[in-house]
């Protein structure tokens, strides 16, 4: 049983990193427009749009 | 795409209508500058909904000369653009919207940028997420038997897991509990932050001592329950903040002023003193008090008075901030700064007004008064209660803590804005914007209606019908009346427009009196009788050619799209009135139309007094209203609700603003608001329940860490499964259904 006590540590460990990958999202504001990006990939061109670099 | 093509009330601003959006300068005074040239404009377009619309839009403006990026946010229904500055001009970026037939809305300065405090909010409740979950997956093993050593060394990892929720996520309730007790009294939050804390200090004494009683799994999941719940809150009333308080003035932020050089600057009002020379182009508000210097035109006053035939102003005649210049340019003479102006003044009453409406008190706030020292009483009985009858200081403090834990109330927490989070977007589909939550809860009270008529009864706008004429001359006539500002003249022009041009020439325009136009030497006159034809014809406005009458039209107001309705179903429960400022005659027949009581002829102060009387008899006043004059009446009302083409004033006042142009919206409103209410006490009881049958298993000592965290997440989950409920009537047929088509 205490054999696969390290399984703990990586667990958090790995829940730690979707909670920085999430605030990574938040802070990168890829939850301001929810409804447009579902849209948007029906119509996005080839040609990258302007703004997207900022 | 066809669902992309301008609504009808869209033509209306491409023909000059009420709804003409803000001019370039203005767009200029409200972009934020962002360095190196560059500005920042942002706009409330109520009409994108879909993917084609993004495309069209962003495409377009990205086109335009100037123009760095654009950017459509489709669920906020906004566009932001940057663009650079040169000095000269700014990119005619509300033209080309309009040309797309997308109707925008300016935001000023202030309303944009990113909600701060949300993203706070919502970093703690991952936070708090993230922690709970760990901490009820180790805890699963614990309850599942784990013992000795194993225990112990769980008990620990958890203790530190809860550290970051309790420090981090959980700020936001000691806060607010910290401020209630400074001001001496108490809220919900007070009983939380006791309630964590002490448990915490509870399971951390177990913890080192080797014993059972450890709550961090009830620590971490109420602050994250509790978080879910003040998170939606917040986003309701930030929604509400962008959607409603940010649609820019439709009064113009600055004025172009002349110097005696002849120079021209366009100035902030702020900045303009009385006596000052400003210029107003044609189709443009009326920026300050003044009195005409040259120029000829006619002034709409229909938001300042709700007079809905234009008034011709000339040389020496006054002209009131907030009304429009409908034909020609004028020069003025300040006579007023901004402080001083017709359109401060009314803003004035509505303070006034706002003052003498009665504070109301929100259901959780009024639950919350009684609620937390029900429990704080119950927990120190508890407490006192196992001391008297023999068992020890940790036991008893452990009984004292699991009554706090139990009775924390996350389900009274979330059973509010869960419910108004859902009517909320439930109305937003519909096309209504709720500025806060007691905004509905006041809406489901309503037990009396009050109707402005223009603009918010009628569109504004008169439709024209045929006295005499023939076909022929009605599209001579309407090919005329196009050229002329004149709202019967746009009337006229879209009713009866024709593709075939007419080759007029020497037009003229004569304030007051009507167009004329010259066509094969023959003289065409549209206009009232007595200039375009005899004094005797019949009608308001005659076509004439030469002086003999070809067409006559008479004109009545155009009813919003489901007035009709509207008066019907509200007169069965509510009591439906009309006042208006405009002539009591037009009132008194559109009254009867409808079958509803009305007064006419009444000023702003009127109005208010008359919502104060009907209040005076204990009645719950919904206003319904547009312009300047309504404002105020509005503010004293129990709750407001304006149209999205409403004055900008009257709208960021207004509790609810319907973006579409059919009045059944205010019908739509009451319904939801009134099903939110019920559903709001349906889950204030269910938490009572949950309350009633938890507090005597926990005064009696026989509540686990295992049994509270069940219970309290059941409760919640119950609360939000409820909430959710909201417009979903699977065994009713209800007089939703049609009406949810109707607005489809």
């Amino acid at each position: 049983m205490t054999d696969f006590f390290f399984l703990i540590p990586v667990s958090i460990l790995l829940g730690l990193v979707g909670l920085v990958v999430f605030l990574w999202t938040l802070r990168d504001g890829q939850y301001d427009d929810l409804e447009g990006a579902s849209e948007r990939i029906l119509y996005d061109s080839d040609r990258p749009r302007r703004d997207d670099t900022v | 795409m066809t669902c992309c093509a301008p609504s009808p009330a869209f033509a209306e601003a491409l023909a000059g209508g009420p709804n003409r959006g803000p001019s370039d300068n203005e767009v200029r005074l409200a972009s934020r500058v962002l360095g190196d040239g560059l500005r920042q404009s942002e706009f409330s377009v109520p009409a994108i909904h879909c993917g084609a619309c993004i495309r069209t839009i962003e495409t377009a403006l990205d086109a335009l000369p100037g123009v760095v990026s654009s950017r459509v946010n489709l669920s906020s229904r906004r566009v932001t653009v940057r663009w650079r500055d040169d000095g000269v001009v700014a990119p005619p970026l509300v033209r080309r919207l309009v040309e797309l037939g997308y109707e925008p809305n300016l935001f000023s300065l202030e309303a944009t940028g990113r909600d701060a405090q949300l993203a706070a909010l919502v970093r703690a409740l991952a936070v708090a997420a993230f922690c709970s979950m760990n901490i009820m997956m180790l805890s699963g093993s614990v309850w599942s038997g784990a013992n000795g050593g194993t225990r112990e060394m769980l008990h620990w990892i958890c203790a530190g897991l809860t550290l970051p929720a309790l420090l981090y996520s959980g700020r936001v309730f000691y806060q607010s509990a910290w401020s209630a007790m400074r001001s001496g009294h108490t809220n919900m939050d007070v009983p939380i932050t006791i309630g964590i804390a002490l448990a915490f200090a509870l399971s951390l004494y177990d913890t080192i001592f080797a014993g059972d009683q450890v709550y961090y799994d009830a620590v971490a999941s109420l602050i994250f329950f509790l978080l879910i719940g003040r998170t939606l809150d917040h986003a309701m009333r930030e929604r509400a903040r962008t959607a409603v308080s940010g649609l820019a003035r439709l009064s113009p932020a600055g004025a172009l002023v002349l110097d005696e050089g002849g120079e021209r600057a366009y100035l902030p009002l702020a900045d303009i003193e009385p006596g000052r020379l400003i210029s107003v182009a044609a189709g443009d508000r009326i920026p300050l008090d003044g009195v005409v210097i040259a120029g000829q035109s006619a002034l709409d006053r229909s938001m300042l008075t709700g007079e809905s035939l234009p008034e011709p102003v000339a040389h020496g005649q006054f002209a009131p901030a907030g009304a429009l210049n409908l034909f020609g340019d004028l020069t003025m003479r300040t006579t007023a700064d901004v402080q001083g102006s017709t359109l401060h003044r009314l803003v004035k009453l509505l303070d006034d007004a706002e003052s003498g409406r009665t504070r109301y008190r929100l259901i959780a706030d009024r639950a919350a008064a009684w609620y937390s020292p029900v429990v704080h009483l119950a927990a120190v009985l508890a407490f006192l209660g196992w001391m008297l009858v023999g068992s020890n200081l940790h036991d008893a403090t452990t009984v004292a803590i699991a009554v706090l834990i139990i009775t924390c109330p996350c389900a009274l927490g979330l059973a509010v804005p869960m419910v108004q989070v859902v009517a909320a977007r439930r109305l937003f589909d519909a096309g209504i914007l709720v500025k806060d939550g007691s905004a509905l809860e006041r809406m489901a009270e309503v037990d009396t209606v009050v109707f402005d008529k223009t603009g918010t009864m009628t569109t504004g706008l008169s439709a024209p019908a045929v006295l005499s004429g023939s076909a022929e001359d009605l599209a001579m006539a309407a090919s005329l009346a196009g050229l002329s500002r004149h709202p019967y003249s746009g009337s006229i022009a879209r009713a009866f427009a024709t593709d075939r041009p007419v080759a007029w020439t020497e037009i003229f325009e004569h304030a007051g009196l009507g167009i004329e136009a010259r066509l094969d030497a023959q003289v065409y006159r549209l206009g009232r009788p007595g200039w375009s034809g005899p004094l005797d014809a019949d009608g308001r406005t005659v076509f004439s050619r030469d002086g003999k009458v070809l067409a006559a039209f008479a004109f009545e107001d155009q009813l919003r799209p489901g007035a009709h309705d509207v008066a019907r179903s509200l007169k069965v429960d509510c009591r439906v009135e009309m006042l208006s400022g405009d002539h009591p005659a037009i009132v008194g027949e559109l009254s009867r139309k409808l079958g509803i009581a009305s007064k006419g002829g009444l000023m702003p102060a009127d109005k208010l007094a008359r919502i104060a009387a009907l209040q005076a008899e204990g009645r719950r006043v919904l206003m319904v209203g547009d312009g300047l004059n309504d404002t105020a009446a509005m503010a004293r009302a129990h709750v407001s609700m304006a149209p999205a083409s409403a004055a900008d004033i009257s709208r960021n006042r207004a509790d609810f603003v319907f973006l579409r142009n059919d009045l059944s919206a205010v019908l739509h409103a009451m319904m939801i608001a009134r099903e939110a209410r019920d559903l709001v006490r349906q889950n204030l009881g269910l938490a009572v329940a949950y309350n009633a049958i938890a507090l005597p298993v926990a005064i009696a000592g026989l509540v686990n860490p295992f049994i509270a965290a069940i219970a309290m997440s059941a409760s919640s989950i119950i609360v939000v499964l409820n909430a959710l409920r909201l417009g979903w009537h699977p065994f009713r047929t209800h007089r939703l259904v049609p009406m949810r088509e109707a607005l489809a």
